[in-house]
């Protein structure tokens, strides 16, 4: 053998082996980022959430320790099921159950075994669980309320599900997310941001200390606490006027578009969907298809408004100079379409715009709105105008209120007249049940309190908002458009008129029996005609009740607008509820105790019963 | 005439190298044992660096003592020390001490020394020795007998220990045997036999045997009319081949344990079933796709030193021992892994072009033989640790954690570059 076949066996070698580095080092496809690292386990450090405070400072959310028995199904050994079943008072078949999902998971990553434990079962595993291997507690946080009521303005939160991950990377598997209300809402706020620890681990998976003395470790950072509009209080005390009853109420308090109320009923207690008990509550809950506790009412019921309209409808009258507040009409007990009479409960006689508002004669509405597409060329032309008018008001579209659910209401529009009719088939008398808002115009309980406080205002409004500020800041410098104002298309002068005859609701009208003493207030009651299919014929049912009203006349602090399905007339139940929140809020205490004691106590589950009964029921009675 | 000190005369280049290489090797051994707790001290004989760093300077007492013997002595004393070396490998049947499975220790209180590396040293001195000797030749059967003789007694010797990686390095030695005369067609002939074997296993019988007829007939008719082979063996290497190649397949189920098959199915890339194959190299090939991605996330530029998160995980076992050069892609990344590699081959090369001017026999055959034990180890060595050969558990020169097996490395190279530096002093017989 020469000395050159050895040299170049030696350099042979010494190619092969730097070709093959070149082929490791240089092309091999695995990612070298700490991520795919066997050796470096990325870890999660999670920041409190925020907690929310009404407009008060009262604490209205916070958050609470709870903790979670986890699996690691590699670790398990020689498990006695039996001692471990009855410690965690576990059926075995949800144990093996639950066991073969972990399983199925990962053998090596934690899954949960049991969640949110109580603190006190908590204390009695903490000593026995070392004997199980491959048992672990893990602590997390849970929502803690500090209020009964608000469930539908909170929200809830629950665990990411994968769409979510998906669609945001932020998102792993076990975090918890907002799913409604303010929680879903303000979620980016709430949660803060999440640090991460990269730590060293041997090949045993034991940890031997932080990656490169933590230079890429990052410290978590607190959520931020949110301040609402709410008032607790008033919220509260809402909820438990809503006892039995079906519908909405939103109070606005006009001068900022600040929502001091927002009250769903049915509603449910926010605490039911924290912790164990919480899948089992939510399922009751939404499947609860009559009363539908989850539907926010307040935000998603869009029924007719009924005569509050009526205001809205003298507005544009008297800017379109149709009227001014001496024109009159003669009611007859009703008015004429066709020959044919549409009743009227103002008890007849010569009636003008102030005492039109106050005794709700539909006659008179009915005469004004003929006559105001009468001024025009066309039918269209004039509807247009209308059209326009009235989503000055924030009526037929979404409000933009901060919330993740909506409804935009209806403000039916030439195009959808054109739709039904046929364009230039139709005329004023084919629509003219939205005189008196009836007909197919539709508002949602908070589009009639915003409509309530651009009245009040005198022509504007700000939109309606439930954010207050935000760990000091206020929502000016987060949301600016909160704080714009939003011009209605009516002078201000038409304003005063309308504001006497809706004060004197109060005084000599539909609401006189709610006065409150030393309060000024306007109001408006609603009787909504409404109607259901049983057994698929056209069926009426109980009018709905409505009222909007604001208080003081003078300087308006709150704007309210109340909806109680099947209520019959505004002034009973809707009438009663406006005028008890408005005494709550400006007063801070009852002085109609036998007032607030009927509130409190009817209910309205007989009338809801009525068309699942069966049987021919009587509507609209007279006793209660 | 150069300096008269040897210091001056020593290859200098060679020296250099060695020295680079331990030095690195005694940083990474450093830093792939580095625990949180462990002491910093740089002699402190309870860690690994203490060790080595003793076991260093060890070597260079033992330099400096060797220095003034003269190379006459180590000549004239290589039978008897090649002897004694025997004796102690005897010894360890009665004295060893046993770790992980092998009796190759002797214990000598905090410190384990191994004679096979010491052996490695005495075989390629007394074997030098034998083949230098005037009348000893190469083409004579009975001298080619002795001569592998000396090589397979410690052979067997270690492989009883059990230690069949050691032992492995020791046929290295035939490499000097060829160079010194041995025909190369004893070499063609292993060669073909492991060639033979390992096609089999990858093509299967049938197509084995008939490439072979092919192949042979062609040989027998365009084999060359000088210098060919007796004919004994024209007809004796073709009957082995087939032999092989037809008790592959029987060899390969019944005499191979399931570890074995499993090291040769990653190693050919035997096994087509994505799933089994992933499993035989968590399993078996844990070593090599641990070693082999720890190298992979090293790219460029490394880690950095102490910043190898595989290395500090403890992900590749032995790592300080024969994985070491794991560590070293890991945190220093692709530039410097080759710079090792190109020191490697340098210094060989160097030794090649030392060996080759020496005028005396006894140097040459020696030189051979240290250069041909070194290549041994670097090759199996870092081509386990990349992946490419099977796993055989050798240390990487200068490098790997183990005093005896530095100890003597450097120790066996300084012997052959003081032969070189003195070259030219006149020899008295």
């Amino acid at each position: 053998m020469s000395r050159f076949l050895l040299s170049f066996s030696v350099i042979l070698v010494g190619v092969l082996f730097i070709a093959r580095l070149v082929n490791l080092q240089l092309f091999f496809k695995e990612s070298t980022l700490a991520e795919s690292d066997p050796a470096i386990t990325k870890e999660f450090i999670y920041p409190e959430r925020g907690f929310i405070y009404d407009r008060n400072n009262e604490l209205l959310v916070s958050n609470q320790v709870a903790y979670d028995v986890i699996v690691i199904p590699s670790a398990v050994k020689e498990l006695d099921t039996l001692a471990f079943l009855q410690l965690l008072d576990l059926d075995q078949e949800l144990f093996e159950q639950r066991m073969k999902r972990a399983e199925n998971y990962s053998r090596r990553l934690p899954s949960v075994i049991v969640s949110s434990l109580s603190k006190e079962r908590y204390a009695v595993l903490q000593e026995k669980l070392r004997r199980f291997e491959g048992f672990f507690i893990r602590k997390k946080s849970l929502r803690s309320y500090h209020t009964a009521a608000s469930a539908n303005v909170l929200g809830y939160i629950s665990e990411v599900n994968p769409t979510d991950m998906r669609s945001n990377a932020y998102y792993i598997a076990g975090e918890n997310i907002g799913r409604t209300g303010i929680e879903r809402q303000y979620e980016e706020l709430l949660r803060g941001k999440k640090g991460v620890r990269y730590i060293q681990k041997d090949r045993f998976n034991r940890e031997i200390g932080s990656y490169q003395d933590g230079v890429l470790d990052s410290l978590p950072t607190m959520g931020e606490n949110l301040q609402i509009t709410i008032d607790k209080t008033l919220q509260e005390y809402g909820e438990l006027l809503m006892n039995g009853k079906r519908g909405g109420i939103v109070a606005i308090e006009p001068s900022t578009g600040e929502i001091l109320s927002m009250i769903s009923g049915p509603t449910y207690d926010p605490s039911l969907l924290v912790g164990r008990k919480r899948s089992k509550n939510y399922t009751e809950l939404y499947y609860d298809s009559l009363a539908r506790p989850t539907w926010d009412r307040s935000i998603l019921a869009e029924p007719s408004p009924g005569s509050p309209f009526k205001a809205l409808n003298a507005l544009v009258a008297l800017q379109e100079g149709i009227i001014n507040p001496k024109t009159t009409v003669t009611c007859y007990d009703g008015f004429f379409v066709y020959g044919d009479k549409r009743g009227c409960h103002c008890g007849g006689g010569v009636r003008d715009l102030i005492s039109g508002i106050h005794h709700s004669c539909n006659a008179f509405f009915a005469e004004t709105f003929r006559s105001y597409y009468r001024n025009f060329e066309s039918t269209a032309e004039a509807h247009d105008r209308w059209t326009a008018h009235m989503k000055s008001f924030g009526l037929g579209e979404f409000l933009g209120v901060d919330l993740p659910t909506g409804r935009p209401g209806r403000i039916p529009d030439t195009e959808y007249y054109d739709r039904a009719y046929g364009p230039n088939r139709w005329v004023s008398t084919y629509i003219i049940s939205n005189a008196i808002g009836q007909g197919e115009v539709a508002a949602t309980p908070l589009q009639l309190a915003n409509m309530t406080a651009a009245i009040a205002n005198r022509g504007f409004f700000y939109t309606p908002h439930l954010l207050r500020s935000v760990d000091g800041r206020p929502v000016v410098d987060l949301i600016p458009s909160f704080t714009q104002k939003r011009q209605t298309t009516i002078d201000p002068k038409h304003f005063e008129p309308v504001i006497e005859g809706m004060s004197k609701v109060y005084t000599e009208g539909t609401a006189r029996y709610l006065q409150v003493k030393g309060i000024t207030i306007a109001g408006k009651t609603g009787t909504v005609e409404n109607f259901t299919r049983i057994d698929g014929k056209k069926t009426q049912l109980t009018d709905h009740s409505v009222f909007v009203a604001f208080a003081p006349v003078e300087d308006p602090k709150i704007a309210i607008a109340i909806y109680i399905e099947n209520g019959y007339y505004g002034a009973r139940y809707a009438g009663h509820i406006a005028s008890l929140m408005i005494e709550k809020y400006l007063k801070g205490s009852i002085s109609r105790t036998d007032l607030e004691a009927r509130m409190l106590n009817k209910t309205l589950e007989h009338e809801y019963a009525k068309p699942y009964s069966g049987k021919p029921f009587q509507i609209n009675e007279y006793a209660w | 005439m150069r300096g008269s000190f040897l210091l001056f005369r020593i290859d200098g280049l060679s020296m250099l190298l060695i020295l680079a290489l331990t030095t690195f090797g005694w940083f990474t051994i450093y830093s792939t044992t580095l625990e949180n707790d462990s002491s910093t001290a740089l002699l402190d004989l309870g860690t690994y660096h203490g060790k080595q760093l003793f076991f260093g300077l060890c070597a260079v007492a033992a330099m400096l003592l060797l220095s003034f013997v003269d190379e006459h002595l180590i000549k004239r004393y290589s039978s008897v020390s090649y002897l004694v070396g025997i004796a102690l490998l005897l010894g360890l049947f009665v004295f060893g001490r046993t770790i992980a499975g092998s009796t190759s220790w002797y214990d000598l209180g905090p410190l384990n020394f191994q004679p096979s590396e010491l052996m490695k040293l005495l075989t390629a001195l007394a074997m030098a020795k034998y083949l230098s000797d005037t009348g000893v030749s190469l083409k004579a059967g009975i001298h080619q007998f002795y001569a592998v003789l000396i090589i397979v007694v410690p052979v067997l010797l270690i492989v009883l220990q059990p230690d069949p990686g050691s032992a492995l390095v020791y046929l290295a030695l035939f490499l000097v045997l060829f160079r010194e005369g041995l025909p190369l067609y004893y070499l063609a002939a292993v060669v073909f036999t492991l060639l033979a074997f390992s096609l089999t296993l990858i093509f299967g019988l049938s197509t084995m045997l008939i490439s072979a007829a092919l192949l042979f007939g062609l040989y027998f008719l365009l084999r060359p009319k000088k210098q060919r082979p007796p004919l004994y063996f024209d007809l004796l290497f073709p009957a082995l081949q087939f032999a092989v190649i037809a008790l592959t397949p029987w060899a390969f189920n019944s005499v191979f344990k399931q570890h074995h098959r499993d090291r040769f199915s990653l190693w050919l890339g035997l096994e087509k079933n994505a799933e089994k194959l992933l499993e035989i190299k968590q399993s078996i090939g844990y070593n090599t796709y641990q070693a082999e991605q720890a190298i992979a996330s090293g790219r460029w530029w490394g880690k950095g030193y102490l910043q190898g998160t595989r290395t500090k995980g403890d992900f590749v076992p032995a790592q300080h021992t024969d994985y070491i050069f794991s560590s070293v892609g890991e945190e220093w990344g692709f530039v410097v892994s080759a710079l090792v590699v190109l020191s490697f081959v340098g210094l060989l090369l160097r030794l090649i072009v030392l060996a080759d001017r020496q005028k005396l026999a006894f140097h040459r055959i020696y030189g051979y033989g240290v250069i041909s034990i070194l290549f041994i180890h670097f090759t199996i060595n870092i081509g386990m640790v990349l992946g490419m050969l099977p796993t055989i558990g050798i240390p990487l020169p200068f490098f790997s954690y183990g005093g005896s097996g530095l100890f003597f490395f450097i120790l066996m190279c300084f012997i052959f570059l003081k032969m070189d530096a003195n070259r030219h002093k006149t020899h008295f017989n």
